[in-house]
C-alpha cells in the first residue's frame, strides 16, 4: 500500500521545492509553520494520539486481551469504549493498538525511507549503469502488488511480531520514494557546489550526505511521513486478514476480531468504529500535516 | 516505439519471474518447515483428504529431486496452468477455484477504479478553482485516502446494511437464488454489489481528487498558461488546457495506485464476504490452504502486470509528446 | 505619443513589507519607437514590462498611470486589461520555448486562442501563413506539436503569434537570452522588420545585453533600483552617457557588438540597495564615485538635451 498519490510529483511540482530551501531562513519557515492551520491541527491530532499510545497503557493494570468485564457492554463512564464479546476493555485495546500503529509507522516507514533514499540517491547521483540496474529493481518492486506479497510472506511465518511485520512492509513500500528522490537528487547533483565537491575528490557517500541530502531535508521528511502512513495502512490490512501480530494488539487486529466474532451482525459498533477511526485520524492528520509542511517550505504555495 | 515496449515488457516479465520465484521459495526456505506443519494442521480439519493431500504434496514438491529440478518443475507445472489442488475445496484444482472468483473481483474492481478516477479528477479540477472548494475537497480527500478500505466497508455495511437495512451485507447474491439471467437474480446481484463497490469507490476517490488538484495547480502556473493569460485568453480555455494536460500524469498514477486499489478490494471483499479473490485469500489463510493462497497471489500479480501494460499503451496513445518521442520525430 | 507612463508604482507584497520594485518611472514612447530597456536583475525592468500587460499574483499596483494611444490602460484591473491584451499590448515572453501548450497542435492552439478572443481564425489564416513564411517557417509547423520544433522555430512561431493582431505595443522580454549568438542576431533583426512592416507600432525590448539592443533600438532606457536612470537615443547612451551608472555599464562592455554575460553588470563594485526600505535620495549614491551631499535629495528625471533624460545632479 503505497501512498504515492498525495505527494505531488517532485519532477512536475513547482520548480525547486528543495532548491528553494537553503536560502529560506529557518526563522521564516518557523514563522509560517506556527501560522499554518493544516500543520497545527494535524500535529495536534497526531501528537495527542501519540501521547495516548505511549502513556495510556501504563494506567491500566490489565492487558488488552484480558477478560475483565461483562461482555458486549456499550461505552460508559467505566469502560469508555465499551467491551468486546469476551469482556475485554476496548479502550485498553485501542490504546495498545495506537501504540503498535505508531511503532509500525516509524519502523516500516523508517526502513522504507532508508532503502528508498539510498537507492534514490545512489541512482540519481551515480547515473550510468548503476542507475539502470537500480531503476530496474525499483520498477520490479513497484509493480508488485505490495499487500499480495506481504500476505504470502506473512502466511508462512510461524510467529509474527510487529518488528518483523514492519521489516517486510519497509522492504516492499520504498520504490515510489526511491523514484521521487532519484529525480530530485538528479537535479541537485548537477548543481555547482556538488560539482565542486566532486572535483575536490570527496567520496560519493560523503557528497550525498553532506551536500545533497541536507538540501532536500524537508522533502525527505515529507517522504518519510507518506511512507509512515503507507506502512500503517499496509499493516492494518495484514492484521485485518488475520496475519497480524500473533501476540499483542493492533488496530487492524481489533477490526479482524470484531468481524470474526460477528460485531457487525450483533450491532456492536463500538468494537470496530474506534480502531478504524484511530487509523484514519493518525494517517489523515499526517497527510494534512504534510500539506502544511509543503506550504511552509515551498514559498510558492504560501498564502499571501 | 518498439524499443519502448520491449523495455516495458522486459520489466514486467522480470517482475513476473521474481514473483514466481518468491512464490516458489517461500514455502521451501522459510524456517521451521512451514509446509509440513501447515499440512499437519490442515489434516485435522479435513481428515479424509489428509492422506491424499500428503501424497500429492510429496509428489508436487518432489523433495528427492535436486533444487534446480524442483524449480524447473514448478515452472513447467505453471505453464500447464497447474497451480495445485485446493485443500479447502479438495480435490478442486486451484485454478478452477480462482477462475470462479475472478469475475466477482473484476466486477468490483474495474468500475470502482475507473469511476473513482473519472469522478476524482473532476472533483480535483473543481477544487483548484476556488479557495473555498479547495479547503473542503482537500481535507476530505486526505481523510478518504487515509481511511483503511475495510473500515469504510464496515461503516457502510453497518450503517446502510444492518441499521438502515437498505442493502444486503454478505455474499454476491441471495443464497436463495441460483445463478441465471432472471430479473430477480440480476437485481440481487446488483444489490449485493453496490456497497462493496461504493466503499472502494469512495476510498479511491480521495487520492485522485488530491492528485488532480495538485497537478492542475501546477499546470495553471506553467509557462503556457502564463502566456495565454498574458494574451488575455479567457479562464475557460486556460482551464481546459490545464485539465487535459493534468490528466496525463493521472493516467500514470493509475498504474502506480493499482496495487493499492487491488489490495483494497481484497479487504473490502472480506468485509462483505464477497466471493472474489480477497475472500478466497481469507479462506485460504483460515484453512491453511497454501496452494490456493499462492495461486491467488500469482493471479493478482499477473493481473496487475497486464493492467500496467494496458495503461502504458493508453498513455502512449493519448500523450503526443511520448508518441512523437517514441517515433523519433523530435528535432 | 504611443505610450505614456507616468509615475507608475508597482510593489511586491512580501512578509516583511512592500518591495518597491517599480518606484515611479515617467517616460514616453513615440510611434514606431523601439526602446531597449536595460538594467541589472532587480532594477525593475521586468516589473515594468510585466506591469504593462499583466501583474502577477504578488504584484500590487500602488499608483501612477499608463496611457496607450490616448486611452487610459487600467493595469490594476485584471479583467478590464483583457480588452487590451493581445490586441493592443502583446508580449513575446522570455520563455518562448515553452510558451505553447505541449499537447496541442500549434495550429489548433492558435485557432482556439484567437476564437476565444473573438477573432475568427479564418480571417487571419492567410496573414498567419504569410508571416510564418516571412520569418522563414513552413506553414506545415501549424500541424506539428511544439516538441517537434527546434527552440529557434518555437521562438519564431511565438513572435508571429504574439503580433498577429497588430498590437500597438509589443513587449519583448529577454527574447534573445536563450539563443545562440547568430540566432540572437536574426531574432533582433526580425523585431525591426516587424516594426518596419507596421505589425507593431512601438516596442519595448527588455534586455540585459545593451550591445545587442543597441543594434536595433532607437532609444535605450536604463533603470536602476526601481527608478529610471537615463533615457536617450541609442547612440547617445553608448557614446555620451550622462548618468554615472550608465557610464559604468557602458565601460564594462568590452566592445560594442560583443555579447557579455549578465555578471558583467553586477561587476560594478557594490550592490543595489534593498528595495524593502529604499534609501532616501539617489539610489545609486552608495556605489557612485561622484556622490556628494546633494545626492541625499532625489534627483528628478529631467531632459538635459532634447530626447536625453537623466536622473542625476551631476549630469549637466
Amino acid at each position: 500500500m503505497t501512498a504515492a498519490q498525495p505527494l505531488p510529483d517532485p519532477l512536475a511540482g513547482p520548480e525547486g521545492t528543495a532548491a528553494a530551501l537553503p536560502e529560506a531562513p529557518r526563522r521564516e519557515a518557523l514563522y509560517f509553520a506556527l501560522r499554518n492551520k493544516k500543520l497545527l491541527i494535524g500535529s495536534a491530532i497526531v501528537g495527542s494520539l501519540l501521547l495516548l499510545g505511549i502513556l495510556a497503557p501504563f494506567f491500566f493494570q490489565n492487558g488488552p486481551n484480558e477478560r475483565i468485564a461483562p461482555p458486549g457492554l456499550e461505552p460508559s463512564a467505566q469502560y469508555w469504549f465499551g467491551t468486546t464479546q469476551f469482556g475485554q476493555d476496548i479502550f485498553v485495546q485501542f490504546a495498545h493498538g495506537v501504540r503498535s500503529t505508531f511503532l509500525v509507522g516509524v519502523l516500516g516507514g523508517g526502513i522504507g525511507a532508508v532503502i528508498g533514499m539510498t537507492v534514490g540517491f545512489v541512482a540519481g547521483y551515480k547515473g550510468g549503469w548503476i542507475d539502470e540496474i537500480l531503476n530496474m529493481i525499483t520498477n520490479v518492486v513497484l509493480v508488485l502488488p505490495t499487500l499480495a506479497v506481504l500476505l504470502i510472506i506473512a502466511a508462512y511465518l510461524e510467529s509474527r511480531g510487529i518488528v518483523m511485520q514492519s521489516l517486510f512492509i519497509g522492504l516492499t513500500t520504498w520504490p515510489w520514494a526511491a523514484r521521487a528522490i532519484r529525480s530530485q537528487a538528479l537535479s541537485l547533483s548537477s548543481r555547482d557546489y556538488v560539482d565542486l565537491a566532486r572535483l575536490s575528490g570527496f567520496r560519493t557517500h560523503k557528497i550525498i550526505l553532506r551536500d545533497i541530502a541536507p538540501n532536500m531535508s524537508s522533502y525527505l521528511f515529507m517522504t518519510f511521513i507518506l511512507l509512515f502512513g503507507g506502512s500503517v495502512l499496509a499493516a492494518a490490512g495484514l492484521d485485518f486478514v488475520g496475519l497480524g501480530p500473533t501476540d499483542g494488539m493492533s488496530l487492524g487486529l481489533m477490526m479482524h476480531q470484531a468481524v470474526k466474532w460477528g460485531a457487525l451482525q450483533l450491532g456492536v459498533w463500538w468494537w470496530f468504529v474506534p480502531p478504524g477511526l484511530g487509523i484514519t485520524a493518525i494517517v489523515g492528520s499526517l497527510y494534512i500535516m504534510n500539506v502544511g509542511l509543503d506550504e511552509v517550505f515551498n514559498p510558492k504555495l504560501r498564502e499571501m | 516505439m518498439r524499443k519502448y515496449f520491449a523495455r516495458k515488457i522486459f520489466v514486467y516479465a522480470l517482475t513476473f519471474f521474481v514473483a514466481v520465484t518468491i512464490n516458489w521459495m517461500i514455502p521451501r526456505f522459510m524456517p521451521g518447515d512451514p509446509v509440513q506443519s501447515r499440512l499437519a494442521r490442515a489434516s485435522l480439519n479435513n481428515p479424509e483428504a489428509s492422506q491424499a493431500m500428503r501424497d500429492y504434496y510429496t509428489s508436487v514438491f518432489g523433495f528427492d529431486l535436486p533444487i534446480w529440478q524442483q524449480y524447473l518443475n514448478f515452472w513447467g507445472a505453471l505453464f500447464k496452468g497447474d497451480l495445485g489442488i485446493s485443500v479447502w475445496l479438495f480435490p478442486t484444482p486451484v485454478t478452477d477455484v480462482i477462475l470462479r472468483a475472478v469475475p466477482f473481483s473484476l466486477g468490483l474492481l474495474l468500475p470502482a477504479i475507473l469511476l473513482s478516477w473519472v469522478v476524482g479528477n473532476r472533483f480535483g479540477a473543481y477544487a483548484a478553482r476556488s479557495k473555498w472548494l479547495d479547503n473542503t475537497v482537500l481535507p476530505v480527500g486526505y481523510v478518504l485516502t487515509a481511511t483503511p478500505y475495510m473500515w469504510l466497508a464496515l461503516l457502510l455495511a453497518w450503517g446502510l446494511g444492518i441499521v438502515a437495512g437498505w442493502f444486503p451485507v454478505a455474499g454476491a447474491y441471495s443464497f436463495a437464488l441460483r445463478p441465471d439471467f432472471s430479473w430477480m437474480f440480476v437485481s440481487s446481484l446488483v444489490q449485493h454489489w453496490f456497497l462493496p463497490f461504493l466503499s472502494m469507490f469512495l476510498v479511491a476517490l480521495g487520492g485522485w481528487a488530491i492528485g488532480m488538484r495538485n497537478m492542475i495547480i501546477y499546470e495553471l502556473e506553467s509557462e503556457y498558461s502564463n502566456y495565454l493569460q498574458a494574451l488575455g485568453a479567457p479562464r475557460r480555455l486556460i482551464r481546459k488546457y490545464a485539465f487535459r494536460n493534468a490528466m496525463l500524469p493521472q493516467i500514470t498514477g493509475l498504474a502506480v495506485q493499482l496495487g493499492t486499489v487491488v489490495a483494497g478490494s481484497l479487504l473490502t471483499e472480506i468485509v462483505f464476504s464477497y466471493p472474489g479473490l480477497g475472500f478466497l485469500i481469507l479462506q485460504a489463510i483460515q484453512n491453511q490452504d497454501f496452494f490456493l493462497l499462492q495461486g491467488a497471489f500469482l493471479f493478482i500479480v499477473a493481473g496487475v502486470l497486464i493492467a500496467n501494460f494496458i495503461i502504458d499503451i493508453v498513455y502512449v496513445l493519448v500523450d503526443p509528446r511520448t508518441r512523437i518521442q517514441l517515433q523519433g520525430g523530435v528535432k | 505619443m504611443s505610450l505614456k507612463v507616468s509615475d507608475l508604482r508597482v510593489y511586491y507584497r512580501t512578509l516583511r513589507g512592500d518591495v518597491h520594485a517599480l518606484d515611479g518611472p515617467t517616460f514616453t514612447l513615440a510611434d514606431g519607437e523601439i526602446m531597449g530597456l536595460a538594467g541589472e536583475s532587480g532594477s525593475g525592468k521586468s516589473t515594468l514590462s510585466k506591469s504593462l500587460i499583466r501583474l502577477d499574483g504578488r504584484m500590487r499596483y500602488v499608483g501612477g498611470s499608463v496611457e496607450l494611444d490616448g486611452t487610459e490602460v487600467p493595469i490594476w484591473d485584471d479583467a478590464a486589461m483583457n480588452r487590451f491584451r493581445f490586441k493592443e499590448i502583446s508580449i513575446i515572453p522570455q520563455y518562448s520555448m515553452s510558451a505553447m501548450n505541449p499537447t496541442r497542435k500549434i495550429g489548433v492552439m492558435i485557432a482556439e486562442l484567437l476564437e476565444s478572443r473573438g477573432v475568427r481564425f479564418k480571417t487571419v489564416r492567410e496573414e498567419l501563413h504569410r508571416r510564418l513564411e516571412l520569418v522563414g517557417l513552413d506553414t506545415e509547423v501549424l500541424k506539428r506539436y511544439p516538441i517537434e520544433l527546434s527552440g529557434g522555430m518555437k521562438q519564431r512561431v511565438v513572435m508571429v503569434l504574439s503580433t498577429i493582431l497588430d498590437p500597438s505595443l509589443l513587449i519583448a522580454d529577454e527574447v534573445t537570452s536563450a539563443l545562440d549568438v547568430s540566432t540572437q542576431r536574426a531574432v533582433a533583426e526580425m523585431l525591426v522588420e516587424f516594426r518596419d512592416r507596421r505589425f507593431v507600432k512601438s516596442m519595448v525590448v527588455v534586455t540585459h545585453d545593451i550591445s545587442l539592443v543597441y543594434q536595433i533600438a532607437d532609444s535605450i532606457m536604463v533603470m536602476y533600483a526601481g527608478r529610471l536612470a537615463e533615457k536617450a537615443p541609442a547612440r547617445t547612451i553608448i557614446e555620451a552617457p550622462r548618468h554615472p551608472y550608465t557610464r559604468m555599464l557602458i565601460s564594462a562592455l568590452p566592445e560594442v557588438g560583443v555579447t557579455y554575460a549578465e555578471q558583467r553588470l553586477t561587476g560594478i563594485p557594490g550592490s543595489p540597495p534593498g528595495l524593502l526600505d529604499p534609501p532616501k535620495g539617489c539610489r545609486f549614491r552608495a556605489r557612485c564615485p561622484l556622490a556628494s551631499d546633494e545626492c541625499a535629495t532625489e534627483p528628478p528625471f529631467v531632459e538635459v538635451t532634447p530626447d536625453h533624460h537623466v536622473a542625476c545632479w551631476k549630469a549637466e
